[in-house]
């Protein structure tokens, strides 16, 4: 499994990539895309939507599952990745690729892990 | 398999009609641009394509169906040739009550007999499935709670062993679930139930016998709950085979219930419908029921009344089994549950080893751990040996779970022969527990690529594609 | 007395014992002394199948059929070929469980998929369901896929079926969605109050095609007016109608619902029926319900399966956006038959009876005395017409074995025309009003009367 060094961490297995500091895209982990199989579709939300640090703001969909995907900020959502719909195989090949929202006016972030305190955490939690 | 699509060729087909009597009249405008498109097949292909497709089909007739919580008992013929009388198919719905008094003998006649069973004092017919009158109870409370203009009642509680339907059909009409753990036993946890049971409680849906199969022994206790916080107990009645006979909802302290004509009454399940979903209350709450004459009444949650036929097979059923048979399929089905239960827990772990009712849960997590077989290749190698699979996946809340319902329709034997499959089943997943996995071999078809069917649906064939 | 219940009791009391119990009463320890029953005094004792049959056949016989139906409203008297009837029957279909297991449940799958397809080619849209309960919940359920957060409020077309109405009435009261109804002018939709409730918060209008009183709706126009204000056109069709009228897919609705009874379905004194339903690519993953889809085996044969689950209750829980699970699967089987029998050309040649003889009924009608009510506008298989005593002459018909108009009013009634009703049943029909309507010296009064 791979977590890239520049990436921050949610204990809710989000990543963020800020672009600046009130800036970031959001996606899924590899650790994630793991334990929820193969992924069939997303739910997405729409541009110019507020997200809430905590809060779910799209879910994934598996053959058999639906799993919210949480905010680790608040913000507008300024992106919407709305390719993953159309093709879901990304967020299992490509994880980090497979941005789901860029996120703009972050005002609040949840307390996000290193790459090394997330590796941590989810051998702890295995 | 062809698809009827691919049997057809342009210009074929039978004719059923004559020659039309009257000058041929078309509306001038608003026709259709494109021909229509459909199959044109002789019905010689018609019927060979069903035959065909019926042959890969496994009904109730075709060998065991122990599918937990869908109660797939054998579905008398007689049934069948009442609801093909003359009399019943060819009344339309719009006739003159005095032309069809027929028909309104058998709603009336069951449901009084339903009132009776379930210890209700009224019931509508209209709900055409278990979901439709968990829908329309849920709006009977809702309007109930509206007419004393207590309007804070927007929560009800739902077990998390609940069916899905449950939270659905709250959410459906407008209300939040509060979700309420099991305890050790999966019945419902007193205290979690004592806390979630406040000001704002409009109601809780219980399904009892409960989804892992036992019947919750503090029933009355939490009737009593939810009635001191203000709020009234749904009876989800899709596990009422178990006690049709020996003890009522009515009596436990439910206001409303739901029933399912198509698992307790012995009506057909049509490879997913029609069923019967037929709602009943306490005469309080009697004046809210769709389609009745009342200004309270919720409405109307189909156009005409219910699916009419299934409830006269409902009806003979209940006629033919009469006071002294319904108690008496129930008693065996909780026997041939309990039977094979006893036979096979040694190796099945059981989720809660206990006296269950008409259906219980075994959970494989150990197999799982030890071997890398799941529930799902335990049920798929049954398909090889023609019975059907129980229920995976279900409840939620005990992992790796397969449930099953045996029902009271099959004999001794039947039970004996399965259970000697099941042994067999986990004797290959301990000695050759990769070979599980490619199984089954011999059904028409093999395991399936649902990650593609659902990732890029093609879900209608096009003629012109 | 009847019992399906196979085991002796000698059976079951060696069942008892093997499960360490020596009687039932050691089966319910967990039921409170309290409720247990002691009997059912209110249910009647056993009786034998033949018993049970002739109780039975008695409440049937009670019922009059009536040999010449002009009523439809929601439920028509179609013929129906032998092989529905026979296909339906076969116990592999009408006794199967929704097909879970897919890989012995090819045949009641494909059926499912061919259903789809063929829904899809009626109404010209992309994709279809397995079916819900019937053409109303369709409706109901169709307003459910059109609603969003900043649109929730329902128009619906007042020339829409007052049963549709009804249950989409009882559904937004679930959800607290508005429901408004837009006024009909002259027996259609009236474009210019359309216009004016078409507000930001409007998420669809229900429409009707043909609508209640039989009569045919602009709706392209309805398309447009209903699409520049950003919000969904929803439309209520007779599929049958659909052989011959402008498909839903062409005039752009978003969503085509409808009762599917008139496709191979018999009256059964109002079900089970089935409602069809079907949608843009777009909405696709909106759909309620089952859904079938093509797919193959880890052996690459073509096979079909339950798809798109994760929007379903069973997966969604309280987040779905529908609590169906048992659909009208068998009905749909019988539907699929139908069309499948009948074929592009026999579904026509049923619409264009129906339309025909419809036309010619009106005429007759007229001749004898019910003027028409909405004159310029196009009927297809229905129609509204004065009736100076309509409960009379209901009445006086139902005597002769005709069953008449519905009456929407004490002068104003309903009528339908099928391939069913022959020329000479037609005549007959117009001559009995007609002497109806002398005998009772009412003739004259024509059209005022209606007014009174």
């Amino acid at each position: 499994m791979y977590f890239p060094e520049e990436l921050k961490y949610s204990k809710t297995h989000e990543w963020v990539r800020f672009e600046d500091e009130t800036t970031a895209y959001i996606g899924i982990t590899d650790y994630a895309q793991d334990q929820l199989g193969d992924l069939v579709y997303v739910n997405l939300p729409e541009e110019g939507e507020e997200t809430a640090a905590g809060e779910p703001f799209a879910d994934v969909e598996s053959v058999k599952a639906v799993s919210d995907v949480i905010s680790p900020v608040t913000g507008t959502i300024e992106e919407v990745h709305s390719d993953l719909a159309d093709e879901p195989q990304m967020m299992n090949q490509a994880p980090y690729e497979a941005w789901f929202i860029k996120v703009r006016d972050i005002s609040e972030t949840e307390e996000l892990m290193t790459r090394e305190e997330y590796e941590k955490f989810i051998a702890e939690e295995a | 398999m062809k698809l009827v699509f691919e049997r057809s060729a342009e210009g074929r087909g039978t004719r059923y009609l004559p020659e039309c009597d009257v000058p041929e009249r078309l509306p001038a405008a608003a026709l259709r641009e494109k021909p229509l498109r459909l199959p044109e097949l002789p019905e010689t292909e018609v019927d060979r394509h069903y035959t065909c497709l019926a042959g890969q089909t496994h009904g109730v007739n075709d060998g065991f169906y122990p599918l937990g919580s869908c109660t797939m008992k054998y579905n008398p013929q007689i049934n069948e040739k009442m609801a093909s009388l003359p009399g019943f198919v060819n009344i339309h719905p719009l006739q003159d009550k005095e032309s069809m008094k027929g028909c309104r003998e058998v709603t009336e006649k069951l449901e009084q007999l339903l009132c009776e069973i379930t210890g209700m004092d009224a019931m509508t017919l209209q709900p055409a499935a278990g979901a439709h009158g968990e829908f329309t109870g849920l709006l009977v409370i809702k309007a109930y709670h509206r007419s004393r203009n207590d309007t804070g009642r927007t929560k009800i509680i739902v077990p998390d062993s609940a069916h899905g339907t449950n939270p659905a059909s709250a959410a459906m009409a407008g209300f939040d679930v509060v979700s309420i753990p099991s305890d050790d036993h999966g019945c419902v946890d007193l205290d979690a139930l004592r806390e979630a049971a406040k000001e704002d409680t409009a109601g809780l849906m219980l399904t009892n016998p409960n989804t892992v199969g036992l019947f919750d022994p503090n029933i009355l206790e939490i009737t009593r709950i939810v009635h001191e916080a203000g709020g009234l107990c749904y009876y989800d009645g899709a596990n009422l085979n178990a006690i049709m006979g020996i003890a009522r909802p009515g009596d436990m302290g439910f206001d409303v219930v739901h029933v399912n004509l198509h698992k307790t009454f012995s009506t057909p399940h049509g490879g997913g419908g029609p069923g019967s979903g037929p709602s009943g209350c306490k005469s309080f709450l009697a004046p809210f029921l769709p389609g009745k004459d009342s200004p309270q009444s919720i409405g109307n949650v189909r156009s005409f009344g219910g699916n009419f036929l299934v409830e006269v097979k409902a009806l003979a059923y209940i006629l033919t089994l009469g006071r002294e048979g319904i108690p008496e399929a129930a008693r065996n089905a909780v026997l041939n549950a309990n039977y094979m239960r006893v036979k096979l827990a040694d190796i099945y772990p059981m989720a809660y080893d206990t006296i269950c009712m008409h259906e219980f849960v075994m959970s494989l997590e150990k197999l799982k751990h030890e071997t890398g077989v799941s529930a799902l290749d335990v049920a798929k190698a049954m398909l090889d040996y023609g019975i059907h699979p129980p229920t995976m996946y279900f409840p939620l809340i005990v992992h790796e779970a397969l449930m099953v319902e045996p029902t009271e329709t099959e004999t001794r034997e039947t039970l004996d022969e399965a259970i000697r499959i099941y042994r067999e089943i986990h004797e290959k997943a301990v000695k050759d527990p990769e070979g599980m996995h490619r199984l089954p071999l011999h059904t028409p078809v093999r395991r399936l690529d649902e990650v593609t069917a659902a990732r890029n649906p093609v879900i209608r064939y096009d003629f012109d594609a | 007395m009847g019992s399906y219940v196979p085991d002796t009791s000698a059976q079951q009391m060696e069942m008892l014992k093997e499960c360490g119990l020596s009687s039932f009463e050691d089966l319910y320890g967990d039921i409170p002394e309290s409720v247990k029953l002691s009997g059912l005094p209110g249910v009647p004792k056993g009786k034998s199948e033949l018993e049970v049959k002739r109780a039975i056949e008695e409440m049937a016989e009670k019922n009059k059929v009536y040999r010449h139906i002009f009523r439809g409203a929601g439920a028509y008297h179609h013929y129906i070929p032998a092989i529905v009837d026979e296909i339906a029957s076969k116990e592999d279909f009408r006794t199967a469980y929704t097909p879970y297991q897919a890989e012995i449940s090819q045949g009641v799958l494909q059926s499912i998929f061919e259903f789809q397809s063929e829904i899809c080619m009626l109404t010209g849209l992309e994709a279809a369901n397995a079916s819900v309960y019937d053409g109303a919940t369709a409706a109901a359920e169709a307003c459910e896929m059109c609603r969003d957060k900043k649109r929730s409020r329902i128009l619906v077309c007042a020339a829409v079926d007052p049963k549709i109405l009804s249950v989409v009435k009882t559904y937004s009261f679930g959800r607290d969605v508005e429901v408004e109804l837009v006024p009909e002018k002259d027996g259609t939709t009236d474009p210019e109050a359309l216009r004016k409730a078409l507000t930001p918060e409007v998420s669809c209008l229900l429409s009707q095609q043909p609508n209640f009183f039989g009569n045919l709706e602009e709706m392209d126009s309805l398309s447009a007016l209903v699409h520049e204000a950003g919000a969904k056109l929803i439309v209520s069709c007779n599929p049958v109608s659909l052989a011959l009228l402008k498909t839903p897919g062409e005039y752009q609705a978003d969503i085509a619902v409808g009762e599917g009874q008139p496709l191979g379905l018999p009256l059964a004194c109002g079900g089970p029926y089935l409602g069809f339903m079907a949608a843009t690519q777009k909405m696709m993953r909106k759909l309620p319900g089952r859904i079938v889809g093509q797919t193959t085996d880890v052996d690459g044969k073509r096979a079909f399966v339950l798809t798109l689950q994760a929007r379903e209750q069973h997966i969604r829980r309280e987040k779905a956006s529908s609590n169906i699970c048992s659909n009208e699967a068998l009905c749909a089987l019988r539907a699929a038959v139908y069309m499948a029998a009948m074929g592009p050309r026999g579904l026509r040649d049923v619409a264009a009876a129906c339309t025909s003889k419809a036309h010619y009924l009106q005429e007759k009608l007229a001749e004898a005395g019910l003027p028409l009510v909405y004159e310029n506008k196009e009927f297809f298989h229905e129609f509204v017409t004065e009736c100076p005593d309509a409960e009379g002459l209901n009445a006086f018909l139902s005597e002769r074995g005709f069953l008449g108009g519905l009456m929407l009013s004490k002068n104003r009634l309903l009528w339908c025309a099928t391939e069913m009703n022959t020329r000479e049943e037609i005549e007959k029909a117009a001559a009995l009003v007609k002497e109806y309507l002398s005998a009772a010296g009412k003739e004259t009064q024509g059209k005022e009367a209606s007014g009174s």
